[in-house]
């Protein structure tokens, strides 16, 4: 297996690491906002409060998670000794740099994008991950009347032994859903319009970061084809670079005008 | 035209260089930037003083040796050209340049704006050949090469190995000049019996030489004087990834 660890400690090879890891955590992008898209369903947290009860509790998105979490951190943390590494590939700076006039500025700021990115992580992960985690989330519950589909909800104080509990009142026709309430927390977070604003210019830089990474993670990859560089130069840019930062950035600015 | 430079000196590669001022008179818009500086060495030459070392020798853009980042850029201000085709017309009377040497640990400075490419020729050697045997040469069309892949290749065979893709490169990384001569020999027949040791060996040997990784900003391709494109630096990419997997 020599031959693995000769290639991995290449120049190529490093890059591998990031491409791949790169891509991975755009389709985790995906993923994470469909799932928190929910906050904009008006049903009272319903739908979302069901959704984090899945994807916390869930044995294989658990085992995915764990598995996120390893590859955010190497993927920042590798990304950052090889930029310490290409700065030591030019002891003597110019002392005139005109960068601007050859390549893009976020493809030559990875490194400052991904760092802002991965202190926003570490607020993100404090500000819901932490106090779903370990925090004390309220309970709400919810009456779903089953003739009409009308939700009502209501605080709940009682005790339910895991994070949801579900079941029928035939006599009431409705169905009760008692759930540990991240909506909650959610909508009370993006209270103070300061969070709000780090978290609009974190999906910028995210945005920034994802406009040059896509399309160059292909490139490291050796996809580069003009049959197809058109195609992802554009995913790169409309989906993950605009629209999906948009999405991001929407929801805590909805939260903060509902307010 | 009256121009103002400010250029880098340094005696030898131990010692401590620094930008220093000089005032050329008399230059005609249509002298080459090397001709400046030829002017400007005669001038110091006169006055006793040392003149400024710089790279040069075709002075028509197919050697590659003239080396100077001018503003801030490989080769100054405009795209597809070497120092030597590049023109005091673009620039104004009285305007200040500022004149460097390649910047990259793998290309030390031999003497002023002069550095030591030699890397580049390590590289090569390493695998940047195919093997033939001695005696006649065989008939031109014993090998038939589809024009697209003959275009293709010489494409790639365009590169004069100036290293302004590691001057402009952030990382400093040769990964343009490396793709570009793995390229040119792997899209051709006569480059097959070797290519998976080529790229394994030239990529070896230009990590061991101390430039920088790539980080596809395009510095390189953009300041290339030959225009060399992206896609060769995918192509080595693909080409290490299956050395690596099928290779020996």
């Amino acid at each position: 297996m020599n031959w693995i660890s000769t290639f991995l400690k290449s120049s190529i090879g490093k890059k591998l690491l990031m491409g791949l890891t790169g891509l991975f955590l755009c389709t985790f992008l995906i993923v994470h906002l469909s799932g928190n898209l929910q906050l904009l369903k008006h049903d009272g947290g319903l739908a979302f409060n069901t959704y984090a009860v899945f994807m916390t509790t869930n044995p294989l998105i658990k085992f995915v998670s764990y598995g996120l979490y390893a590859i955010i951190l190497f993927h920042a943390f590798w990304g950052l000794y090889l930029v310490m590494e290409n700065k030591k590939a030019r002891p003597v700076q110019y002392a005139s740099y005109n960068g601007n006039a050859n390549s893009n500025w976020s493809s030559r700021w990875m490194g400052v994008l991904g760092t802002i990115i991965l202190a926003f992580l570490i607020l993100h992960m404090w500000n819901f991950w932490a106090q779903y985690k370990f925090g004390t989330t309220p309970y709400t519950q919810y009456e779903r009347n089953l003739a009409t589909g009308k939700v009502t909800f209501s605080p709940f104080t009682g005790e339910i032994a895991g994070k949801m509990e579900k079941f029928v009142d035939t006599e009431r026709n409705v169905e009760i859903t008692q759930v540990k309430d991240l909506y909650a927390i959610v909508a009370d977070g993006f209270k103070a319009w300061w969070l709000v604003i780090i978290y609009v210019i974190s999906m910028a830089a995210l945005s920034f970061h994802l406009v040059h990474g896509f399309s160059s993670a292909f490139q490291t990859l050796g996809v580069n084809h003009k049959k197809y560089n058109a195609l992802i130069k554009n995913i790169g840019v409309w989906l993950f670079g605009i629209i999906i930062p948009i999405l991001f950035a929407i929801m805590p600015i909805y939260f903060l005008l509902l307010n | 035209m009256k121009i103002n430079l400010k250029v880098w000196r340094q005696k030898n590669n131990k010692a401590k260089g620094e930008l220093k001022d000089y005032k050329v008179d008399h230059v005609s818009p249509d002298m080459s930037f090397l001709e400046m500086f030829d002017v400007l060495n005669e001038d110091l030459i006169t006055k006793g003083d040392d003149p400024i070392a710089f790279d040069h020798d075709c002075r028509e853009g197919i050697c590659g040796s003239c080396s100077m980042h001018i503003n801030g850029r490989p080769h100054g201000p405009l795209a597809g050209v070497t120092t030597c085709q590049l023109h005091m017309r673009s620039f104004k009377d009285g305007d200040t340049i500022v004149v460097e040497p390649w910047r990259a640990g793998a290309f030390p400075v031999n003497k002023d704006l002069s550095v030591d490419r030699s890397a580049f020729d390590r590289i090569i050697a390493a695998g940047g050949f195919i093997s033939v045997n001695t005696g006649n040469a065989q008939d031109a069309n014993n090998l038939p090469i589809g024009k697209e892949a003959a275009d293709e290749a010489f494409m790639s065979a365009a590169c004069i190995g100036c290293g302004a893709c590691v001057a402009a490169c952030k990382n400093a990384s040769a990964m343009l000049f490396v793709s570009a001569k793995v390229s040119q020999l792997s899209l051709l027949p006569q480059g097959q019996p070797e290519a998976k040791m080529r790229v394994m060996a030239m990529v070896n040997q230009m990590d061991a030489e101390g430039f920088g990784s790539c980080t596809n900003t395009g510095a390189c391709s953009a300041e290339c004087p030959k225009g060399i494109d992206l896609s060769n630096i995918a192509r080595m990419n693909r080409e290490f990834f299956s050395a690596n997997l099928t290779g020996k």
